[in-house]
């Protein structure tokens, strides 16, 4: 048992930090400390700066543009990221479409969108949920029905998240209503400029516009956007699912959360005392960092095992990942409210935000933690709910 | 970054499981505790024979040469079962002492006959009045012409009573909680002055108030510097807690596995209770906890060599902090409030 890193993973570390350091674009990198949102260029414009470096994708297969890295760098890599902080593309294209159309694609499809998502040439969404169908995904009702060399798709998808921006969705469309419900499923790709095809924003409680709904009316979809065999798109979303976890825990996103509490919370006084002072503040922040600590351990024994290749076996530990890095999360979240105290309640909204036009309401770092803090609630939903993980652990892991 | 045993590791970790496994049941224990010792003499022969009783010595000092991973996986594998036997008083605190402030020839007598199994050791640190203050000392070492005379009384020692020598914490300068003037003397359990009331302890070990008066003590039984032992008190509290992390997580693997047989297995409304969502849900919390007390017992070991006193000591606190919620925490609906309010 030994917890240090090698020197070739040291110097890989320091590799990442010095990018980033050089590449990140300044304004960002404000916007991302402060909890503020990312415009759509900006966040093309990074994704484009990871690509040139090859780093875009690089948990892809090398013959598509992957690093070729082991899982502890793939390790560092995120958490450098999530560190410094910086975030990576809304991976709808990097991880959950790009692996199932290297994995399932045909080679036209593989030829044509890989190296365009490598490089943010189009914006991908993810088409799963629907009004009926969201923690009970296959009961899903979009309906494709093959004419000619088309589908035509007729229904509705609901929280989309950044479909605003899409160019691309890729959707769980019913192709076969005749059957077992996983089994008449297929996976579509859809161009969103489509004839039939309405996005309608939905406000969320932290006032941003993140997720729309999505309305498909006579929808014509060539065939040959139809990803793997028609019926088998369960198969495809259960793995692309598996995926989704990848870097879920956040480790390193709540660790730099946590060193932003602690210096807005020394710049804060009570009285005659700095917050960070305060005994009852610093043994909240200890108790989380605690829950966070052993989380990256646990992270750590699940990065180290994959490093093994046991296939098949995946660590019982990797379980918990999303679960707890979803409270830990929040709990973060919920020490920055703290930390604002009373400034919390302004609503400031993100244009004037952004303009800058009028001066800040309270402490000029306030504003963007309360939507924040309203934003996270979202981590213990998707992606499958708490619940839906625990009901995984307790029939997968434990038996029950 | 290596999670993995070695190969002698795993050869240990299999040794003591198996013994566990064949030799201590529940009712296995209950009956070790009637015997007059309170506690098995002949599993203490065993946990010799295995050499466990040599672990954190090196095999100059008829030690086995194991350092934290192997005390970590024995107090795992005793926390499955709970042994009653004093191998923590012994092993891990006096043993912890002896290991690193004895002279050479303190070492000599004292480890080959511990590793036989043919004496038990305790360390008197605590004080009816000192609570958590390791320094908070107010027994006295006073110089009795080459040696020392210990007066005043020690409390909550572990396995006191079984002990054939107590190492004992005593002021030889200062107030009652200065940090300096803190020496560390070894005294024979039937010391002429030494008296032990032996107890119970809420889990069935045993422990003593101990009462010293004019207890004389030789001066080949000073353990090092008799004005500067606190640090050495304080690395081996952290070792300690490091152990006893791990044996907590042996005894939450244990509940957890015993939990998951009953909800198996035992029947209500005509199925298994099992089947029922709300304590699927948590048995899953209880699983999330042990992984992550897993997770910081195997942090603290691998700590327990970084030199940097308050990493390490940052390390050892945070795990005992984590371990200590775990063991309580019941339900996902005290989750974050219990994580961050009760805190
Ligand atoms: C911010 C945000 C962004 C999202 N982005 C996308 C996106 O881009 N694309 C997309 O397709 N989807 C997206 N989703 C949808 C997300 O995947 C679903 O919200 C999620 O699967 C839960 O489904 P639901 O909202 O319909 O809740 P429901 O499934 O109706 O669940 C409601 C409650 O019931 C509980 N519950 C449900 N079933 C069980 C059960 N069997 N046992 C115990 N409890 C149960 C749930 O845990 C939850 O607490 C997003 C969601 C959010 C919040």
């Amino acid at each position: 048992m030994d917890l240090a890193f090698t020197n070739e993973e040291h110097a890989f570390r320091e590799e990442v930090r010095q990018f980033l350091r050089d590449r990140v674009p300044p304004e960002m990198h404000r916007k991302l400390i402060e909890s503020r949102n990312l415009s759509r260029d900006e966040m093309v414009a990074w994704a484009r700066i990871l690509n040139k470096k090859g780093w875009a994708v690089p948990h892809w297969p090398k013959e598509h543009g992957g690093a070729g890295w082991t899982p502890v760098q793939h390790y560092i890599f995120g958490e450098e990221l999530q560190m410094y902080p910086v975030r990576d593309l809304p991976d709808f294209g990097t991880s959950l479409v790009g692996p199932v159309i290297y994995t399932f694609g045909n080679e036209a499809q593989k030829k044509y969108f890989l190296p365009r998502i490598a490089n943010a040439e189009d914006w991908w969404c993810q088409g799963f949920s629907e009004p009926g169908a969201g923690s009970d995904l296959a009961s899903l009702q979009t309906r494709a029905v093959r004419d000619g060399d088309h589908y035509v798709v007729n229904g509705q998808k609901i929280w989309t998240t950044l479909a605003q921006y899409a160019d691309w969705i890729f959707c769980l469309v019913r192709t076969n209503p005749g059957v077992k419900k996983q089994l008449g499923i297929s996976f579509l790709l859809i161009d969103m400029k489509s004839p039939g095809i309405t996005v309608r924003p939905i406000q969320l409680i932290d006032g941003g516009y993140e997720v729309n709904e999505i309305f498909f009316d006579d929808v014509r979809v060539p065939a040959e956007n139809l990803v793997g065999e028609e019926d088998k798109g369960w198969d495809y979303a259960k793995f692309l699912l598996g995926n989704e976890r990848f870097s879920i825990a956040s480790v390193g996103t709540s660790k730099e959360r946590i060193l932003r509490v602690k210096e807005l919370a020394a710049k804060c006084r009570v009285g005659e005392e700095r917050l960070i002072d305060r005994a009852t503040f610093r043994e909240k922040v200890a108790a989380v960092e605690i829950q966070l600590k052993a989380l990256e351990v646990t992270q750590l024994r699940v990065v180290t095992n994959a490093s093994k290749e046991q296939k098949g076996r995946q660590d019982p530990a990797s379980a918990i990942l999303k679960l707890k890095g979803s409270e830990i999360q929040q709990a973060t979240a919920d020490l920055l409210l703290e930390v604002v105290g009373p400034y919390t309640l302004p609503y400031v909204s993100e244009e004037d935000l952004e303009s800058g036009n009028e001066p800040p309401i309270g402490p000029d770092w306030a504003a963007a933690i309360a939507p924040a803090y309203f934003n996270a609630r979202k981590v213990s939903i998707y992606g499958g709910s708490d619940e839906i993980q625990k009901n995984i652990i307790a029939k997968a892991i434990l038996g029950l | 970054m290596d999670f993995d045993l070695s190969e002698e590791q795993r050869l240990l970790k299999d040794s003591v499981e198996r013994l566990i496994l064949e030799r201590y049941g529940f009712d296995h224990r209950r009956k070790y505790q009637t015997e007059e010792a309170g506690f098995s003499e002949a599993m203490w022969a065993r946990y010799a024979e295995l050499g466990l009783l040599g672990l954190p010595f090196s095999q100059a000092h008829g030690g086995f040469g194991g350092g934290a991973v192997e005390t970590m996986i024995v107090m795992e594998a005793f926390g499955q079962a709970l042994i009653l036997e004093p191998y923590f008083a012994t092993v891990v605190l006096a043993r912890g002492i002896l290991r690193h402030r004895a002279s050479e020839a303190q070492k000599a007598e004292l480890i080959p006959p511990i590793a036989e199994g043919r004496m038990k050791l305790a360390f008197a640190y605590a004080e009816p009045q000192s609570r958590y203050d390791l320094f908070d000392v107010q027994t006295g070492a006073e110089k009795d012409g080459d040696g020392w005379m210990l007066s005043g009384t020690k409390g909550l020692v572990l396995h006191g009573e079984a002990a054939d020598r107590i190492v004992v914490s005593a002021r030889t300068a200062g107030g009652s909680r200065d940090n300096n003037g803190i020496g560390l003397f070894l005294v024979a359990g039937d010391a002429p002055g030494l008296r032990r009331r032996g107890y119970p302890t809420q889990d069935g070990l045993r422990a003593a108030e101990i009462t010293l008066e004019n207890v004389r003590v030789e001066p080949a039984d000073v353990i090092g510097d008799p004005a500067g032992a606190l640090p050495i008190i304080f690395r081996v509290a952290d070792e300690a807690a490091g152990a006893l992390c791990a044996e907590a997580v042996g005894c939450f693997a244990e509940m957890h596995s015993i939990t998951l047989k009953y909800l198996k297995t035992r029947e209500q409304f005509g199925t298994i209770i099992g089947s029922f969502q709300v304590l699927q849900h948590r048995a899953v919390d209880m699983f999330v906890e042990l992984e992550q007390s897993r997770s910081m017992a195997m942090y603290v070991t691998m700590m327990a060599g970084e030199g940097n006193t308050t990493e390490r000591e940052r390390a050892i606190s945070a795990a005992k902090a984590q371990i200590g919620q775990s063991a309580k925490a019941r339900s996902a609906s005290s989750r974050s409030s219990s994580m961050v309010a009760s805190a």
